[in-house]
């Protein structure tokens, strides 16, 4: 088997799974959802309070979502053995997670992106900021996956490691946040968008190229 | 020097080595920090613009220049340990963290308290302020993942890694005052320009900087060494230590 077989194999085998599991696919979009709902119930639901805190709140929301699906990243795998087979394949490790990172994405990461205009709306955000929420999640939300998914490799072998993956996680998103809920800010002010998504794209970028080492080499020390 | 390496890699002849280095350090030290604390209290004129406020700036610079200069040694030292897997490397990481927490979380209480009268407000959300918060969660993070394993070997390489990953955000602090320009001043010290402080200022910073940097080395060496005596313990040089035995 080639390489490009092995990681359609790979994802393949990640989208059957999550076919067979569909109640499970969705639980960080419901959350997502939830969270953005409660912010306007517990201040109080005024159109200029929300378009101020819209852009701010639905990140954090996007941010926390994307943490609840993380450990599910590897600890099925870990648990029935599936991820010791991946590792002592001869395919190359950081390839193969790479892929399992990209479908955990598509799985979790880009039903969030596609709802956020409609949800930027509920927030009377203007289109153009909607467009900007969209944007800048479609880019930073698969770099949160990638970090994401060094600190779940990190802590796969642990049984409690979801309470972790917080304290692991967060510190190393608080860029993405910074500069993808200022882009959004930015866009409902009517300005130009262009700096915060070129840094969020250097991000992207770097992100896909050294963390599947990382992801690889953590995976090595939790099932060693 | 490989052997020189090799051999101060090795627990017993390095817990000898630092047990007799550690007064080297511990005892400069301390007269470095009393005698940087007596010229920055004392000594030094008062800021034309700040008065006697900006004299914690010999507590305050210190802390957050070894803040993360003990990340980056923590950092080398977890390279060190993932790559050679040397037990040593893996006792100074894991000695490294709490230090270098403390440095943090005095780097920031006093950047607080220096605030206050400065600017008006305890905290302010900028690049400086905020990428050093990080790195306390960092640290704390680092700790919380070694011990969270079972296994001790797992958790220090597991860790190890974590603190690689971690560098990222030391660049952002340094030049994070260039990037953003917000409340937090520029850095006090630069190798490109003159210092923007007097000399009769400037010298009791460099002697608290030196000072703090060898209270590092003093305390790093007895952490590593009680690190060292936990991880070999039962071990017969251990024994052969104590001579009740």
């Amino acid at each position: 088997m080639s390489v490009t077989a092995a990681l359609g194999a790979v994802l393949r085998r990640e989208f059957a799974l999550a076919g067979r599991r569909v109640g499970e696919l969705g639980l960080p979009l419901v959350f997502f959802l939830l969270v953005a709902t409660l912010f306007p119930l517990g201040l109080m639901p005024e159109r200029e309070l929300l378009v101020a805190i819209g852009p701010g709140v639905l990140w954090v929301a996007a941010l926390l979502a994307s943490l609840l699906a993380l450990d599910a990243l590897f600890r099925a795998d870990v648990d029935d053995g599936s991820l010791e087979q991946l590792v002592m394949s001869p395919y190359p490790l950081p390839l193969l997670v790479l892929a399992k990172a990209g479908a955990h994405w598509m799985l979790t990461g880009l039903p969030l992106v596609v709802i956020s205009p409609l949800v930027a709306q509920a927030y009377y955000l203007p289109a153009d900021a909607a467009w900007a929420l969209l944007a800048t999640l479609l880019i930073a939300t698969p770099t949160l996956t990638l970090l994401g998914g060094v600190a779940a490799a990190l802590t796969a072998g642990l049984r409690r490691g979801a309470a972790l993956l917080g304290l692991l996680v967060l510190p190393l998103a608080l860029p993405l946040l910074v500069f993808g809920a200022r882009a959004t800010e930015l866009a409902a002010a009517g300005e130009p968008i262009a700096g915060p998504l070129y840094l969020l794209g250097a991000m992207l970028a770097l992100a896909v190229t050294l963390t599947p080492w990382a992801m690889a080499a953590a995976l090595r020390i939790s099932l060693d | 020097m490989w052997t020189w390496f090799h051999k101060l890699g090795s627990p017993p002849h390095f817990y000898r080595i630092s047990g007799r280095l550690m007064p080297w350090f511990a005892v400069p030290a301390l007269v470095l920090l009393a005698l940087g604390t007596v010229g920055g209290l004392w000594w030094s004129p008062p800021d034309y613009q700040q008065g006697d406020a900006f004299r914690i700036i010999y507590v305050h610079v210190p802390a957050a220049y070894m803040a993360m200069m003990v990340y980056v040694t923590m950092a080398v030292a977890a390279a060190i340990g993932i790559v050679w897997r040397m037990k040593l490397a893996f006792a100074s990481a894991a000695a490294c963290a709490p230090i270098g927490a403390a440095f943090t979380f005095l780097a920031l209480a006093t950047g607080s308290i220096w605030g206050r009268p400065m600017w008006g407000v305890w905290w302010d959300w900028d690049g400086r302020m905020t990428s050093v918060l990080v790195l306390f969660f960092l640290y704390l993070g680092f700790m919380a993942l070694r011990s969270a394993f079972e296994d001790p070997v797992k958790g220090d390489r597991a860790a190890a890694l974590l603190a690689i990953v971690g560098v990222v955000n030391i660049p952002i602090i340094k030049f994070s005052v260039d990037w953003w320009n917000t409340l937090h001043q520029p850095a006090t010290l630069s190798r490109l320009q003159a210092p923007a402080m007097t000399g009769d200022m400037l010298a009791p910073l460099l002697v608290m900087i030196v000072g703090y940097m060898l209270l590092f080395g003093a305390i790093l060496m007895v952490r590593v060494r009680g690190e060292v005596l936990l991880r070999e313990q039962g071990a017969r040089w251990i024994r052969e230590l104590s001579p009740g035995g």
